[in-house]
């Protein structure tokens, strides 16, 4: 019943719109969902220049670009690009992706071992969804002068920075106090008892640690504003932000943490209506090119998965990275495996009570 | 006979797009807004109709507690608004005549020139503890370090009293505007005082104005998002935000629905509560 | 005023030399002048001759430039409008819309702190005095209009102030019942034995109620009297004209002596009038001449006016019929110039008709001239 009115209403809105979008849609576009700095406008131009395809690019996160998908059940994009644990989940919950023909990617331009681990981890009833393009991990930035002895998750509940510290409220928090106290929840993710029994550990010392927190920050910017202001000294970050402000202010220094940082890799998936799939194939092999990989490389602050993408990186940015990264820290990375349905359900709650913590 | 049917064919006519509209763009989408509140996921991709949902709001503790705190702020920031704008208006309506009346009138306007996200930026810029207040106040020597005085309630109050002023200032000028000078000259002639005057003529022929600019300001405010998520730091609580968090984080329409509809249900109660208080009728405010 | 002593005592009410400008306007140019207990004094002037602004200034809404206002021989300058006792009765009444008859006659006894059995057995006698001992409940849209208007009146009564002022407050009412408010207002008065000041533009509102009759000019008293003083003898051109019906010359002296004034009108009449008002009429000096309606005698021969210094030929206009105070409007054979006459009571002349040619004649004593006011240009009154 209440299936046949969301459509109805759905039908009758869209009737009117679509016919109007029909008519400007002669020029070929490929509307594109995904992250700041993934699509920059040079790319996009050079991309018009070359196959006449105009590019709408639509900034968003990954619970959005899940609940838009879902709201039209797959309409309204060409492509997008979540990250790669959060694709099979929401594809067996709400059915809005496509499976991919990986044959018409070219394979030779994707790092081989990202390429099968993605693969791996958005297959859904035998079908791939996925394929790699950006990665990136989150892990602490640290102002050295004033916070000399952060190295870990769990030095951010320090009372001696307390006022000074700053982290993002969402479910990497809970996985980064997770593996800081010794624990593994990816490991947990298919026994949700055990599951439970984790995050109620963290809970407790989320808790326990909210008085040190100057505030929750909400995005990239809020952060950098915090950090370069000196106001906090401390914060679990994404690499992208930290090397910027590395780059503005060189005693912040980005630092995987000895817990390790937690990797993610986003990744290309076609929503299921998606009206324009020869133009996406074509999206991603071009931004697969080293030099237009290397291009996004700076727009995004963040490494892609293209085969030698790095070699064209301005010196100053892969300075940055080997600093962050030696090469015993690159093999700490906790990749994000795929969620399983129901856990952000759990982490939900957690997260709602430490906010609503005294 | 058929004339008749012809001027019921054209009111029909006339009546269809306010129908079609009322319809289309606001019944459907509650009610099927209700349906998905009202259906319960025991699997994946398998719902079951029950009260779940509406449940699940008074035995977790935690989601009627952030409704009635944000109820509660949400009724200190309408009081707050009315105390501070009752005297503006009242300069306005009655102190000023001409260019100057239009004036200040305009500069309750100007904020809201530029949108909400703007606005509260702009309060951020000046609240930080690196920011222009703080500096200020350290230069002039009133404080030693830096004072933060972003992240609280207080904040929070500040951001909802400027957003709202200018939805009390309105009602209450355009009431006070039609408060004849002579009742008042006849209050203080009769040997009232001011205060006597305010309480027995003033503020009762306002009492529409303060009651529409009220349910406006508390109904904005309730509503608010932007505000207690971006001044209120990590104790904000505020429960449009839960429903944000549930529909687009979560991805839990039902839960999300469900609390949508208990806040229409809840909001709508105080503000009946408040109407039954002030002894005014909706049709009179409204009208 | 004639027959007051100069005991400021006997005052309920003083203004001396009193000054209020508003930037160069000068609205109240050093007025004087004092209201004897139980006095119905009315200030009678034009709009905007200034007479709201000194009712105001009473009341304490405004602050003279200079001068003084007494109250019972003390000054209340500095006293705030709700300690003065004087009340207020507004132009639009102001009743408070928000509470009822009675909640409004008690509004001021509820300041003033008396005890709630005092105040409702106040407002029980009042409602009685003024007629409406049964509607105490009733809000003040459910009154008619001239019970609002003693509601209003009862409202300040019950305070027993030193005076009421009254701001016009008939101007609102349709005739008929004006004219019924008018005698209300008199006997409201002598019932409850107050002081009246009474503002209004309505010479015949003034001179119908008042004890005392002030006109008013451009910020100042032109005169101050009796009714009948200021109607049967003017002190200037401008009470003259304004108050009453009246004709009017305008014209230059002739020759001025003891047996009367000769005067020649602008439009070349000859006319003898009696000299008025203080200033002496000099020869060639320009005057205007004031002759009241009924003071002109109409026939349809010439016999009966050839006895009066002043006589006229002229042609019926037109009858404007209205009963008692009927009048006909003829017009000046020679000059083309309009009079006003009023007809006899005993309706003799009903069956003139237009065209029809009569003589006016009129004595000199009936014909008051007036040096000519260099600030003169408010018209003939209504």
């Amino acid at each position: 019943m209440f299936k046949s009115t969301g459509k109805m209403i759905a039908g009758v809105l869209l009737g009117a719109g679509l016919t109007m979008v029909a008519s400007q849609a002669n020029a070929e576009t490929l509307r594109l969902l995904t992250w700041g700095g993934y699509a920059p406008d040079k790319v996009v131009q050079m991309f018009k220049a070359e196959t006449g395809i105009d590019v709408e690019v639509t900034n968003s996160n990954n619970e959005e670009m899940i609940s838009k998908l879902r709201a039209t059940g797959g309409a309204g994009f060409d492509l997008a690009q979540p990250s790669q644990d959060r694709v099979a989940g929401a594809q067996s919950e709400f059915d809005i992706y496509k499976p991919i023909d990986l044959s018409k990617i070219d394979a030779t331009k994707i790092i081989p071992s990202m390429l099968e681990g993605t693969k791996k981890n958005t297959t859904v009833n035998g079908s791939a969804y996925g394929v790699p393009h950006v990665w990136g991990t989150s892990l602490l930035a640290v102002n050295t002068a004033m916070a000399p002895d952060v190295k870990d998750y769990l030095d951010l509940c320090d009372p001696k920075y307390t006022g000074k510290i700053s982290y993002r409220l969402k479910r990497p928090i809970l996985m980064a106090f997770a593996f800081s106290m010794g624990m593994d929840p990816f490991a947990a993710y298919n026994d949700k008892a055990k599951y439970q029994d984790i995050l109620n550990k963290v809970e407790a010392k989320l808790i326990e640690c909210k008085p040190i927190v100057k505030a929750y920050w909400s995005g990239a910017d809020a952060l950098i504003a915090l950090m370069s202001s000196g106001e906090v000294v401390a914060a679990k970050a994404w690499d992208g932000t930290g090397w910027k402000l590395t780059a503005a202010k060189p005693e912040i220094k980005t630092m995987a943490p000895t817990s390790g940082a937690l990797g993610w890799i986003d990744t290309f998936v076609l929503p299921k209506k998606t009206q324009n799939e020869a133009a996406a194939y074509k999206w991603i092999n071009f931004v697969m090119r080293p030099e237009v990989a290397a291009m996004i490389v700076e727009a995004a602050g963040n490494f892609t998965a293209a085969v030698d993408g790095d070699k064209f990186v301005e010196e100053g940015a892969r300075k940055r990275f080997q600093d962050t990264f030696p090469p015993e820290a690159i093999d700490n990375i906790k990749w994000y495996p795929p969620v399983p349905t129901g856990l952000e359900e759990m982490e939900g709650k957690v997260l709602d009570r430490v906010q609503a913590a005294k | 006979m058929r004339m008749q049917s012809a001027t019921r064919l054209a009111l029909f006519l006339l009546l269809a797009p306010i129908v079609l509209w009322l319809a289309l763009l606001v019944i459907l989408p509650h009610v099927d807004m209700f349906m998905v509140s009202m259906r319960e996921r025991v699997g994946i991709r398998q719902y079951e109709y029950s009260f779940a949902n509406y449940v699940e709001f008074f035995v977790e503790p935690l989601y009627w507690r952030t409704f009635a705190r944000t109820a509660i702020m949400s009724i200190i920031a309408t009081v707050m608004t009315l105390l501070i704008g009752f005297p503006v208006s009242y300069y306005i309506a009655k102190m000023l005549r001409g260019r100057m009346k239009n004036f200040l009138f305009l500069l309750c306007l100007v904020p809201f020139w530029v949108s909400e996200l703007v606005r509260t930026f702009g309060w951020m810029i000046l609240l930080r503890e690196s920011g222009v207040i703080s500096n200020l106040m350290q230069w002039m020597g009133l404080v030693s370090g830096p004072v933060e005085m972003l992240y609280n309630d207080a904040t929070i109050m500040v951001g909802f009293i400027y957003t709202s002023m200018l939805f009390m200032v309105v009602p209450l000028v355009s009431t006070l505007d039609s408060l004849d000078d002579s009742l008042v000259e006849a209050g203080y002639d009769l040997g009232g005082n001011a205060f006597t005057v305010l309480r027995t003529i003033i503020i009762p022929h306002a009492m529409p104005g303060i009651v529409s600019g009220c349910i406006v300001v508390f109904m904005l405010t309730l509503g608010n998002y932007l505000t207690p998520v971006l001044l209120g730091g990590k104790d904000s609580l505020w429960f449009t935000e839960q429903i944000y968090t549930q529909f687009i984080t979560r991805f839990n329409w039902e839960q999300g629905a469900a609390f949508g509809f208990l806040l229409l249900g809840l909001s709508s109660l105080i503000v009946w509560a408040g109407l039954r208080l002030s002894r005014q009728t909706l049709s009179q405010t409204m009208g | 005023m004639t027959d007051a002593t100069d005991e400021s005592e006997l005052y309920d009410l003083e203004c001396r030399n009193l000054v209020r400008t508003f930037g160069a306007f000068i609205a109240v140019d050093d007025v004087s002048f004092g209201v004897p207990r139980g006095d119905f004094f009315s200030i009678l002037g034009p709009s905007g001759c200034g007479k709201t602004t000194i009712l105001r200034m009473m009341a304490g809404f405004d602050r003279p430039t200079s001068g003084d206002i007494l109250i019972k021989g003390k000054s209340v300058v500095d006293v705030p409008p709700n300690r003065r006792p004087v009340n207020m009765v507004f132009q639009q009444l102001a009743l408070f819309p928000m509470m009822t008859v009675a909640e409004n006659i008690a509004y001021g006894l509820v300041r003033k702190g008396l005890n709630k059995t005092d105040i409702a057995d106040k407002v029980k006698s009042a409602l009685g005095r003024i007629g409406l001992p049964t509607s105490g409940g009733k809000s003040i849209k459910q009154l008619s209009g001239g019970q609002q208007q003693r509601v209003a009146i009862a409202r300040c009564l019950v305070l027993e102030p030193a005076a009421l002022l009254l701001d016009e407050p008939l101007g609102a009412l349709d005739l008929k019942l004006r004219e019924h408010m008018k005698v209300e207002l008199k006997k409201m008065q002598d019932q409850f034995g107050t002081t009246f000041v009474y503002i209004t533009h309505d010479q015949s509102e003034a001179l119908v109620m008042s004890n005392h009759v002030a006109v008013m000019n451009k910020g100042r008293f032109e005169q101050i009297g009796s009714p009948q003083d200021l109607y049967y003898h003017p002190d200037t051109a401008f009470v003259a004209g304004f108050v009453g019906d009246t004709n009017r010359w305008h014209g230059r002296v002739e020759s001025a002596d003891a047996s009367g004034v000769k005067v020649v009108s602008a439009d070349g009449v000859n006319l003898i009038a009696t000299a008025a008002g203080k200033t002496p009429l000099v020869q060639g000096g320009e005057v205007d001449i004031f002759v009241r309606p009924e003071s002109v005698v109409i026939a349809t021969g010439e016999e009966r006016v050839s006895g009066m210094e002043n006589r006229i030929e002229g042609d019926l206009v037109s009858i404007l019929f209205n009963g008692a105070n009927s009048r006909a409007l003829i017009r000046d054979r020679h000059t083309g110039g309009e009079l006003d006459v009023a007809l006899p009571q005993t309706g003799e002349f009903s069956h003139l008709k237009r065209g029809q040619a009569v003589h006016l004649g009129w004595g000199k004593a009936q014909a008051k001239a007036f040096a000519a006011d260099a600030r003169r240009d408010q018209g003939v009154g209504t």
